[in-house]
């Protein structure tokens, strides 16, 4: 498979008055065609800055991509104009947003917006927008879409507005899709019907996904390959079963075990993450994580550990991860 | 066991006790003069007993009717017909002054910690504002320590007592929410998405200090929520709904092990599990369509357009509530 997104040492700030974010603080990553990267990590991590650094929507001020590289088939998006960048957003990356409502217009209707998408980007005529309006609703799994069409977002339910916005993002035919929390406001019965959607459509179209989420269960059922994130950095990547099955870094563990699961027998008590997640002002040279892990040693403070790879497509950043391995063996 | 068809027992330790309720809101159209053109059927003849020291789990799609059957147990809406009883006594008769004292016995916390709390208040009188309100702990010095004891039972620091919302997280916010509630020490918290909003590291710590804080106070809890793995972990019962109505109700392990309503079946199939080597074996069945209007609701069997194991008899009739097994009530023909 090729290469289609090579994110390097990417790092992104904020310059705010209480001191500077390092909202990301160098990550490394790749996407290949067709697959479908999930991103994990408590709230405030950068999992979001990320990914709005790699489209070039990070508002300035206060942020700022202050280093690092991103390709995106090969070409280097930080060296595109203002005007073509907006071309790669449109045509060949597509975001699908946490809110739907948010990010659809509430005065337009949704044909409208579908069809001035598509006119812009792939020159069609109105005729022919229109006509692929309708299919891409249809494919989407919206009943009746030429009535949809003339409808307004305010009366669509959510799940409905969901699908709009995925509709939109594979509208332009893109390469990419990033996914920021796209189920979170749904129920489980849409959320399975979304999911299923996207993950069918990127087999058939041989579509990238980049999706962000709290759901442990949704990556497990559809990622190909997990980064787990933790102030700002990457802490562990590798194939959803590797991570899941041999979780290498303590927050990997610890972020696995604080879920209840459906499968198992009930627990007496469930395992949260202990401790206070970090202050991203207040970053030193040591492990981030070091004040709530049980595997600390003295070089975690000292010297922070680099991601390095310890099987095949398998990384972790975790001077311990030895030691934790060994431990999940004998218990 | 039942009472004329409906999942309730006689025991006296029957704490809340819900019967047939409905609550329709009406539907205007027009301006001008507003005329009623329909109604949402939003509760639409609901029953269910919650017993002392119970935690009841409510669960079902968006819009079922899960907030207003909370908001009809407090008296934040009269219910279009039915009776809520607390306590054997029944609220509907209830005068405000009456309901004073209910008001004090029965609180709520809500989904979103960030706007259920006032941004203009420190966190220290955003807690003790119950209290006095309620009369409890009239004596200034005394109320200033029970905030601080609060704030120590829900694990957040005393600093916090003069900060604003704004100036913590959202785990810390819903602390908050929860010390509020239990500052005119409730018997019975109606947890309305509680945790739904949190990730899931602090959401599990939440749980842990609901958990904690039944066993100490001996409270009761309903719980609402859409996240069937943290109902499981937490109920000892366990209500479904859909459209409006209660459509199976059994004791938590039955329930996850045993379901009997299509519905429920395939919600619990739409339930990922955080095991990728589970999840690509597991056959998911996926609930076609939406949920239908709540204004126009489907005849006979409200589910049936949606439901892989109808016949032609579900457009017709409606199922009756029934207990097919001790304390297990499902509402489907074809059971
Ligand atoms: N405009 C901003 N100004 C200052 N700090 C910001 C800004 N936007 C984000 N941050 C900070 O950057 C960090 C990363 O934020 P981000 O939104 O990427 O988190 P996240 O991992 O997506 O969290 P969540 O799961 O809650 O969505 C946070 O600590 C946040 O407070
Ligand atoms: N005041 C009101 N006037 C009219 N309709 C209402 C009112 N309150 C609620 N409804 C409707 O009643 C139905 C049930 O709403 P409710 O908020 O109880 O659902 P819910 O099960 O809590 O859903 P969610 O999981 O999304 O919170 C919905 O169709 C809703 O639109
Ligand atoms: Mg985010
Ligand atoms: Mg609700």
């Amino acid at each position: 498979m090729a290469k289609l997104l090579e994110v390097e040492d990417l790092q992104t700030q904020f310059f705010t008055s209480a001191g500077v974010v390092k909202a990301v603080d160098g990550i490394t990553y790749d996407v290949e065609e067709g697959e479908t990267v999930a991103v994990v990590g408590e709230s405030g991590c950068g999992k979001s800055v990320s990914a709005l650094s790699i489209l070039r929507l990070i508002p300035d001020p206060p942020g700022r991509v202050v280093g690092g590289h991103i390709k995106f088939m090969g070409q280097d998006l930080a060296t595109l104009s203002d005007e073509d960048m907006r071309t790669v957003r449109g045509r060949q990356i597509a975001m699908v947003f946490q809110e739907p409502m948010t990010s659809l217009n509430p005065v337009l209707t949704i044909g409208l917006q579908i069809t001035e998408t598509l006119q812009q980007h792939l020159n069609l005529n109105k005729e022919e927008a229109n006509a692929r309006a309708v299919e891409l609703l249809g494919k989407v799994g919206i009943s009746d879409p030429d009535r949809r069409l003339k409808q307004y977002p305010h009366h669509l339910s959510g799940g409905m507005r969901q699908r709009v916005m995925i509709a939109l993002a594979l509208s332009c035919n893109p390469k990419l899709i990033i996914a920021d929390e796209p189920t979170t406001a749904l129920d489980v019965t849409i959320q399975a019907q979304i999911l299923e959607l996207m993950k069918d459509l990127t087999r058939e179209l041989d579509v990238a996904l980049i999706v962000i989420t709290h759901n442990l269960g949704v990556v497990a059922r559809y990622a190909d390959r997990v980064n787990v994130m933790y102030a700002g950095r990457i802490i562990e990547s590798g194939t959803a079963e590797d991570v899941y099955h041999y979780p290498r870094h303590p927050y990997t563990l610890a972020l696995l075990r604080s879920v209840p699961r459906m499968d198992q027998p009930r627990k007496a008590k469930l395992d949260p993450v202990q401790g206070q997640p970090p202050d991203l002002t207040k970053l030193d040279k040591g492990c981030a994580f070091r004040p709530r892990c049980n595997f600390a040693i003295d070089k975690c403070t000292s010297n922070g550990p680099v991601l390095e790879t310890i099987e095949k497509g398998h990384t972790v950043a975790c001077w311990q991860h030895e030691k934790l391995l060994n431990a999940l063996e004998t218990a | 066991m039942s009472v004329e068809g409906m999942p309730q027992g006689q025991d006296s330790d029957v704490l809340v006790r819900v019967k047939n309720l409905k609550m329709h809101f009406p539907v205007t159209e027009g301006a001008l003069i507003p005329q009623v053109v329909g109604h949402v059927k939003a509760v639409d003849g609901v029953s269910f007993d919650i017993k002392k020291g119970e935690t009841l789990g409510l669960v079902g799609e968006s819009g079922c009717g899960k907030t207003t059957t909370g908001r009809c147990i407090l008296q934040l809406e009269k219910p279009t017909s039915g009776d809520i009883e607390y306590d054997s006594v029944n609220l509907g008769n209830l005068n405000r002054v009456g309901m004073l004292p209910m008001r004090q016995r029965i609180q709520v916390i809500f989904q979103d910690p960030y706007s259920s709390l006032n941004p203009r208040m420190k966190i220290g009188e955003i807690i003790s504002e119950p209290m006095h309100v309620h009369n409890i702990e009239p004596d200034q010095q005394t109320r200033d320590k029970r905030v601080l004891e609060l704030l120590s039972v829900c694990g957040l620091n005393a600093k916090f007592v003069d900060r604003y919302p704004h100036e913590m997280s959202g785990g810390q916010r819903q602390r908050v929410g929860i010390a509020r509630a239990l500052a005119v020490r409730p018997e019975f918290i109606i947890c309305d998405e509680a945790v739904s909003a949190l990730d899931v590291s602090i959401q599990a710590q939440v749980i842990n200090l609901l958990e904690d804080l039944r066993d100490e106070f001996n409270l009761t809890y309903l719980f609402i929520a859409h996240d069937l793995s943290v109902v499981r972990h937490l109920c000892h019962r366990v209500a479904v709904m859909y459209l409006g109505k209660m459509v199976e109700l059994a004791d938590c392990d039955e329930l996850y092990d045993n379901p009997m309503h299509p519905y429920t079946k395939a919600l619990l199939s739409a339930v990922p599990i955080p095991d990728p080597t589970i999840e690509h074996k597991r056959k998911h069945q996926v609930v076609k369509g939406e949920i239908p209007s709540p204004i126009n609701p489907p005849s006979g069997c409200v589910f049936h357009p949606r439901c892989i194991s109808a016949v032609d008899g579900c457009s017709k009739a409606i199922p009756e509530f029934r207990e097919v097994k001790p304390g297990h009530w499902v509402a489907c023909s074809e059971v």
